[in-house]
């Protein structure tokens, strides 16, 4: 594995090479390098596959992390590779070219994220969802609770019996509402 | 002394009601003993009779054009002209139906009449699936009739006549002269058209429950589903009273009868409980292989 | 098939491209006169007597329909047979959570039924909303949508509860009130605007029949 790390540290300014178990370990890389190195990872690595790939909406930072999950079966060992995209702006290469699979995800995103993947195919389609109109779901700003009372009639008469809730009023009545 | 034509018609509509309530009996205590056979209690014997007074019941009902309606009708006709040319009891003077105007192969006619008034009626129902179960019945339809077909060449070169009553009257006289121990190649190849013609396993790809949903009947609801629940008790009843009579000697009183076609439907349940489903070239090829021979050779032994 | 004073205007479909309104029929439903008397109480016995259950799973639900048609439980008993077919079942068993995708096939089944028709609504998501109740997908109450006659409790109800709820689902067919389909005619614009609500592409005619 050190080999890879400093492989990729030196031809694509990988960093934070990070051992999690044995058979797991995560990398960050720039996105204008992302393709590159998954290339070599591919062909010259021997993490053939692609198991998957997501993104993570980190908001405080204002960045979408996109995540693919590499695996050589070979050596039983998965790579994750993490890249930052900008959160105001989130558009990435797509690697449908490097692995056929990888448009399914890339559809997923789109929908999900809001991350466009230009070229990448259908890319445009619904994927899960028949005409959703409002912001993508997955993303942290996106209150469900709030488009739900919005849009979805409700009957009356809902009550909650949580025990926790109701324990602390019977408990402690000056320190619940 | 001849009874008169109104008093045929008389007795013919009491043979088709008891052919009707028959069937639909019959229909019913199979299904509860099938329940029975897996461990659980099952619906009640008089089952079909709701299921057909509520589909009677229904306030309104689709249509999809003329021959859309036509279609049961055709159906119905099918079952009921199979069973008029079929005499139920032997030498009974109410259940002779009309069997001396018509001969086996007006019956067999009868039996292929109302497939096709069907497969007409449910292509007009536009739904895809009732055009695909529709042609995979016709397909089968066309394999198994070779079988049967040969068999009936057999039988009727055997006793020399295609009229159904001097069949039955040439079976009179015990177990030796029934068809079964004079010619049981015959038997053999009607048995496993029989097979094919009830639609059960393994030959159940036409109406295939629930993978193209049920097939031809896919669109008929309402009245038209009550008309081909009802032909379907019919059509059973003439297809069990006609093999009763070709190949296990006919009845001469009702309990015979009703004896000797549970005995025959019980065949289609055993082999339909143990099977799986054939595809349709799977069911064409079997169909045109041994069960051919079988009743190429039956022909063969009757000229011999 | 008659009162022509009182059939209502025809239906815009305004869901379907201009070239295929000719195909659809844009007539709304009407409201069907049950029989009089003693043969209406025959014929709901009749229809107590025979359920056919639509086979078409929406949601977790139907996994509790399962057990029903195995020895153990053994619905048939009760004259409840599953068909495969919308045309030919009379209750449809909405199973738990209505996401906005099965909403639109679920009401497109419901109204190729031929009434009488009944729905048994189960699980606490077809009540309030349920597990979902905070989803962005899932709707809160079936009855918006379509009207319900029998609602089973429980997250899933059991196969006990849900015979118990077919056994309520008969006596209320024998006693005459099960006329979800009028009350689906005579309310058929509301239940159309609430649909349409939710449900933002409508690519098929305003009434399914």
């Amino acid at each position: 594995m050190n080999t890879t790390a400093s492989a990729l540290a030196e031809r694509y300014g990988a960093r934070n090479w990070h051992d999690q178990r044995p058979d797991l370990a995560s990398v960050v890389l720039d996105p204008s390098k992302l393709r590159d190195a998954l290339a070599w990872l591919r062909d010259f690595g021997g993490y053939k596959h692609l198991s998957f790939a997501t993104a993570i909406d980190n908001i405080e930072r204002g960045a979408f992390t996109l995540t693919y999950t590499l695996r050589n079966h070979e050596k039983g060992h998965n790579l994750i590779v993490h890249c930052d995209i900008d959160r105001g702006h989130p558009v990435m290469e797509s690697i449908h070219l490097l692995w056929e699979q990888a448009w399914t995800y890339q559809r997923e995103m789109r929908e999900w994220f809001g991350i466009d993947f230009p070229g990448s195919p259908r890319v445009e389609e619904e994927f899960v969802l028949e005409g959703w109109e409002g912001p993508p779901m997955m993303r942290r700003d996106f209150d469900s609770l709030e488009y739900s009372n919005a849009t979805y009639a409700e009957r009356p008469g809902r009550e909650t019996h949580d025990p926790a809730s109701y324990m602390k009023e019977k408990l402690y009545p000056e320190v619940a509402g | 002394m001849e009874p008169s034509i109104l008093l045929r018609i008389g007795y013919a509509a009491i043979s088709l009601f008891v052919i009707t309530n028959y069937g639909l009996l019959l229909i019913g205590s199979m299904a509860r003993i099938s329940a029975k056979v897996q461990g659980r209690v099952g619906q009640p014997v008089w089952q079909p009779y709701i299921d057909i007074i509520k589909s009677s019941a229904k306030r309104n009902s689709v249509g999809h054009g003329v021959m859309f309606y036509l279609g049961p009708v055709f159906r119905l006709a099918g079952g009921i002209g199979t069973y008029m040319f079929i005499p139920a009891v032997f030498g009974s003077v109410v259940f002779r139906n009309f069997s001396d105007s018509g001969d086996l192969l007006l019956v067999m006619y009868f039996i292929f009449f109302g497939q096709l008034g069907m497969a007409l009626g449910a292509g007009e129902g536009g739904h895809p699936y009732s055009a695909i179960g529709v042609s995979r019945g016709l397909a089968q339809m066309t394999a198994f009739e070779v079988p049967f077909a040969l068999s009936v060449i057999a039988v009727a070169i055997q006793y020399g006549t295609l009229d159904i009553t001097s069949i039955v009257a040439a079976q009179q006289g015990g177990f030796a002269h029934w068809t079964l121990a004079t010619n049981p190649l015959a038997v053999i190849a009607a048995i496993i058209a029989f097979l094919g013609m009830s639609g059960h396993n393994p030959f159940s790809v036409v109406i295939a429950p629930q993978e193209i949903p049920i097939g031809p009947p896919t669109e008929y609801q309402s009245n038209l589903l009550g008309m081909l629940q009802t032909n379907r008790a019919v059509f059973n009843g003439a297809k069990l009273v006609l093999y009763m009579n070709l190949f296990f000697g006919g009845a001469t009183n009702i309990p015979v009868m009703v004896i000797k076609t549970f005995l025959i439907y019980f065949i289609n349940i055993f082999v339909g409980q143990a099977f799986p489903r054939f595809r349709t070239d799977q069911s064409i090829r079997f169909f045109l292989g041994v069960p051919t021979l079988i009743g190429i050779a039956s022909v063969l032994i009757a000229i011999l | 098939m008659s009162d022509k004073k009182n059939t209502p205007a025809p239906l815009a479909n305004e869901g379907l491209p201009p070239e295929e309104r000719g195909f659809f029929c844009d007539a709304a439903p009407r409201e069907y006169a049950p029989a009089q008397g003693v043969l209406e109480d025959f014929y709901n016995w009749a229809r107590s007597q025979s359920l056919w259950v639509l086979g078409f799973g929406t949601g977790c639900g139907a996994i509790e329909l399962r057990p029903l048609m195995t020895s153990r439980f053994d619905m048939y008993r009760y004259g409840i047979q599953p068909r495969p077919t919308p045309r030919q079942s009379s209750v449809f068993v909405i199973g738990g959570y209505a996401s906005v995708k099965t909403l639109k096939r679920i009401v497109r089944s419901y109204e190729q039924m031929m009434g009488p028709k009944f729905v048994v609504a189960l699980g606490s998501c077809t009540i309030n909303g349920g597990m979902y109740w905070d989803s962005y997908n899932t709707i809160k109450r079936i009855d918006q949508y379509i009207p319900v006659d029998v609602y089973i409790a429980g997250c899933m109800p059991r196969p006990e509860a849900l015979l118990s709820g077919f056994l309520e689902l008969k006596k209320i067919i024998r006693e005459g009130k099960a006329e979800g389909q009028n009350e689906y005619a005579r309310n058929f614009d509301w239940y159309k605007a609430n649909q349409k609500n939710v449900i933002k592409d409508w690519n098929m005619p305003d009434y399914n029949w």
